[in-house]
């Protein structure tokens, strides 16, 4: 059976052993792609889902149709939440080797897309973020100590010792609740855009997958009901190439590009290059602006690529070519922001140098402020009773005769 | 023989089965290239190639569904769910179509995919990687559900479950795979190597479905349990110097109810212990059924040792986990009932 097999199975670009090959993604030059009327129709810009929305180029100047123009006082603060996402990221993953926190989840080579896309939106839009997308919190200015006690599990942890770190909340900031199985965020967010057009506000909702979770059928779910009641929802696919061994190409990347399934459901699909924090805000602002003005959803895959493993539990050593991400063709996000702003002259290498020392100063600072309220080994702990409520609004009878049970076995 | 931990066991168990019946394919998310995120799978693809031992997108209603296809087109699919948690994308496919395609069709389609997933916690795992959902499928009539608590059995029970023409869903308790756990997360972990059933055939052997195993023979009590649990029910037992007959069921569809009933006619007393929730889980069928064949023999109310009745929470892992404490308490009323 094995040599008569006529099975099509997609290959990954590089093995370990081999060299790098990003031969086959699809790029359009900087400044090239079209930028439609926002009320244009989704089958009269097909071609938004082909090619590839590119401002920055190559020389750091910001050119063509999806130029922002952001003020540069602005690309300033997306810098800094861009550059603060990276040391948060490096210090937490350091905390947990050194066995402070159980699990980590970095966002290495991808913070633009969750600074840019959260920048381009209003305060008031909901979010439903996957697990790689700390920078919406730090953008929308959550507390590093209270991102930091949701890791510790310890007595400020937002998520009471319930969840495992990197799936936070905020509710103060319009950020749902992380969930831990994939693409489940998707629906729930036209879900929540449905009843913003129900209510008559002009909220949005947006929510972030990966390439991979978007072989759930969630993805499809959502872009179905976000299709046919033509929901006030941006719905965004990070492409970064790998869930976890998974190269891309086993989600449905490898015949036609994500963005593409946009208009196979009636709605707009668009790629960008999601390493340049000025495309993926001018995306970003166009969709909003679609939802806002009732022209319907948007699908976004932003190209970018995991410069790091994807949790402290993996090693991609096993599975792709050695430092792969230094060859990634559009890379890497706050190099390039910070470039722009030099060639701006709004921003200098001393500028960056103190700013970087600040954060890190920040990020330990807020490290040991976070660790007083306990870490998994050294006290305060939270309660156990805990582990019991918010089951339910109330607790039922069976649950206070088990919370009774615990503290019996615990004395 | 070798020494193996479950890991290996598992591994060696599929090993056999691609070498030995063509129509036998793996399939799951990082489980070719990558081996898997448990390595279970780790070299298959190397050696039966890629045809053989197939990656996956994350689509879990998508794997089962395809593996159905397979089955019924005369493939013998192993389909991998990366986590027990992330079975329930393919809840539909296994309840609706995996567990009635025989029954609907009168026997002329039927549909031999095993399901392996690993459940159970302590592993830091967090309320989506720690659960232990077999008690839904064992609900389900037309699935065959089967937990190992060792190396040995679960290489045995795979290759029987891999034989078998009708579906199972097979639970590796993660904590397991690397050595026998007897409840106490602040011990030094202990290999499988220093354990008697860590001692695996290399080649082909079967254990038998709907057959328990009688751990340990005693008097005094009844302990009825299935994976991790095994070995935490055999330590409490053994601190407590109560002279327990434990019984891993393995497998708990079809279960083994003539060991059930004769043991507890014997020691007039039970427990029956898992790490899923307690309501309405699998101990209640157990309970039942006993109540039923074993009333007249019973000296003490049956006690239930189980997880708490919430998700399991990353920070109280070990006041959620049914530890030897739990069992001790349940030990102590069964016996005090004297």
């Amino acid at each position: 059976m094995n040599n008569q097999s006529r099975l099509h199975l997609p290959k990954a670009p590089a093995r370990p052993g081999e060299a790098p090959d990003f031969s086959y993604v699809q790029l359009s030059p900087a400044g090239a792609v079209r930028r439609p009327d926002i009320n244009a129709r989704a089958r009269d810009m097909m071609e938004l889902s082909v090619e590839l929305v590119r401002v920055l180029d190559d020389a750091g100047d910001a050119v063509g149709p999806w130029h922002p123009h952001l003020d540069p006082g602005d690309l300033q603060v997306g810098l800094r939440h861009m550059l603060l996402t990276r040391i948060y990221d490096d210090r937490m993953q350091r905390m947990q080797r050194a066995g402070k926190i159980s699990f980590y989840i970095r966002s290495l080579g991808e913070e633009a897309v969750s600074v840019a896309q959260c920048m381009a939106l209003r305060p008031g839009d909901m979010l439903f973020p996957s697990y790689r997308n700390q920078g919406v919190y730090i953008t929308r200015g959550i507390a590093l100590v209270d991102l930091m006690c949701q890791l510790l599990s310890n007595t400020r942890d937002m998520c009471k010792g319930r969840q495992l770190p990197v799936m936070y909340h905020s509710k103060a900031g319009n950020i749902f609740s992380i969930s831990g199985n994939l693409a489940t965020q998707f629906p729930q967010a036209v879900g929540w855009a449905m009843a913003a057009a129900i209510k008559g506000e002009d909220h949005l909702a947006a929510s972030w997958i990966g390439e991979g979770s978007s072989a759930e059928a969630d993805f499809h779910h959502a872009l179905l009901f976000a299709s046919v009641y033509q929901a006030p929802a941006i719905l965004n696919v990070v492409n970064n190439q790998w869930a976890i061994s998974t190269f891309q190409g086993y989600a449905g990347g490898e015949q036609r590009s994500f963005a593409a399934r946009g208009p196979g459901y009636g709605m707009a699909g668009i790629r960008v290059d999601g390493n340049d924090f000025l495309a993926v805000y001018a995306v970003t602002q166009w969709a909003a602006e679609r939802a806002r003005t009732g022209a319907g959803p948007t699908l976004i895959e932003l190209v970018t690529y995991r410069a790091a493993a994807h949790s402290t539990s993996d090693d991609p050593a096993r599975y792709r070519a050695k430092n792969d991400h230094e060859h990634w063709p559009l890379g890497d996000p706050v190099l390039r922001l910070k470039q722009h702003l030099i060639k701006l002259g709004e921003w200098s290498d001393a500028r960056h140098q103190a700013l970087t020392a600040e954060l890190e100063a920040l990020v330990a600072s807020s490290w040991k402020e976070a660790t007083a309220f306990g870490t998994m080994s050294e006290g305060p702990r939270l309660n156990a009773d805990l582990m019991f409520e918010d089951l339910f609004k109330e607790m039922p009878e069976h649950l206070k005769r088990q919370q009774a049970l615990m503290r019996a076995e615990r004395r | 023989m070798a020494s193996m931990n479950m890991i290996q066991a598992l591994n060696s168990g599929m090993d056999i089965m691609l070498g030995k019946d063509p129509a036998v394919v793996l399939m799951g998310e990082d489980i070719g290239y990558f081996g898997g995120v448990f390595r279970a799978t780790e070299g298959l693809q190397r050696k039966y190639g890629e045809h053989r031992v197939i990656d996956t997108p994350i689509a879990e209603g998508g794997i089962i569904a395809a593996a159905i296809g397979m089955s019924v087109n005369g493939l013998r699919p192993v389909a991998e769910i990366q986590f027990a948690d992330y079975i329930y994308p393919g809840f539909d496919q296994i309840c609706s179509e995996l567990a009635r395609i025989r029954y609907r069709s009168a026997g002329d389609f039927y549909a031999p995919v095993t399901i392996r997933t690993p459940c159970g916690g302590g592993i830091r795992g967090g309320q989506t990687h720690s659960q232990s959902p077999e008690g839904i499928f064992t609900h389900v009539s037309g699935i065959k559900v089967v937990m190992p608590s060792n190396p040995y059995d679960a290489k045995g029970l795979l290759i029987t479950c891999i034989e078998d023409d009708d579906p199972v869903v097979f639970f590796e308790p993660k904590r397991l795979y690397n050595g026998p756990f007897d409840g106490d997360p602040n011990k030094p972990a202990v290999p499988w190597s220093t354990h008697p059933k860590g001692q695996v055939d290399e080649g082909y052997y079967r254990v038998p479905l709907g057959k328990a195993d009688i751990v340990r023979g005693g008097s005094a009590v009844t302990i009825i349990t299935y994976g991790t649990m095994v070995h935490v029910a055999a330590a409490a037992a053994a601190a407590m110097r109560v002279d327990a007959e434990i019984i891993d069921l393995r497998s708990l569809v079809p279960l083994d109810v003539d060991t059930i009933c004769s043991s507890v006619k014997k020691t007039g007393r039970c427990i029956v212990a898992h790490e899923a929730t307690r309501f309405s889980g699998f101990g209640a069928e157990i309970l039942s059924i006993i109540q039923e064949e074993c009333f007249w023999y019973l000296e003490a109310p049956i006690q239930r040792v189980t997880g708490w009745d919430t998700p399991y929470p990353h920070a109280f892992e070990w006041e959620y986990f049914p530890g030897q404490a739990r069992v001790g308490t349940a030990l102590a009323a069964v016996m005090g009932a004297a």
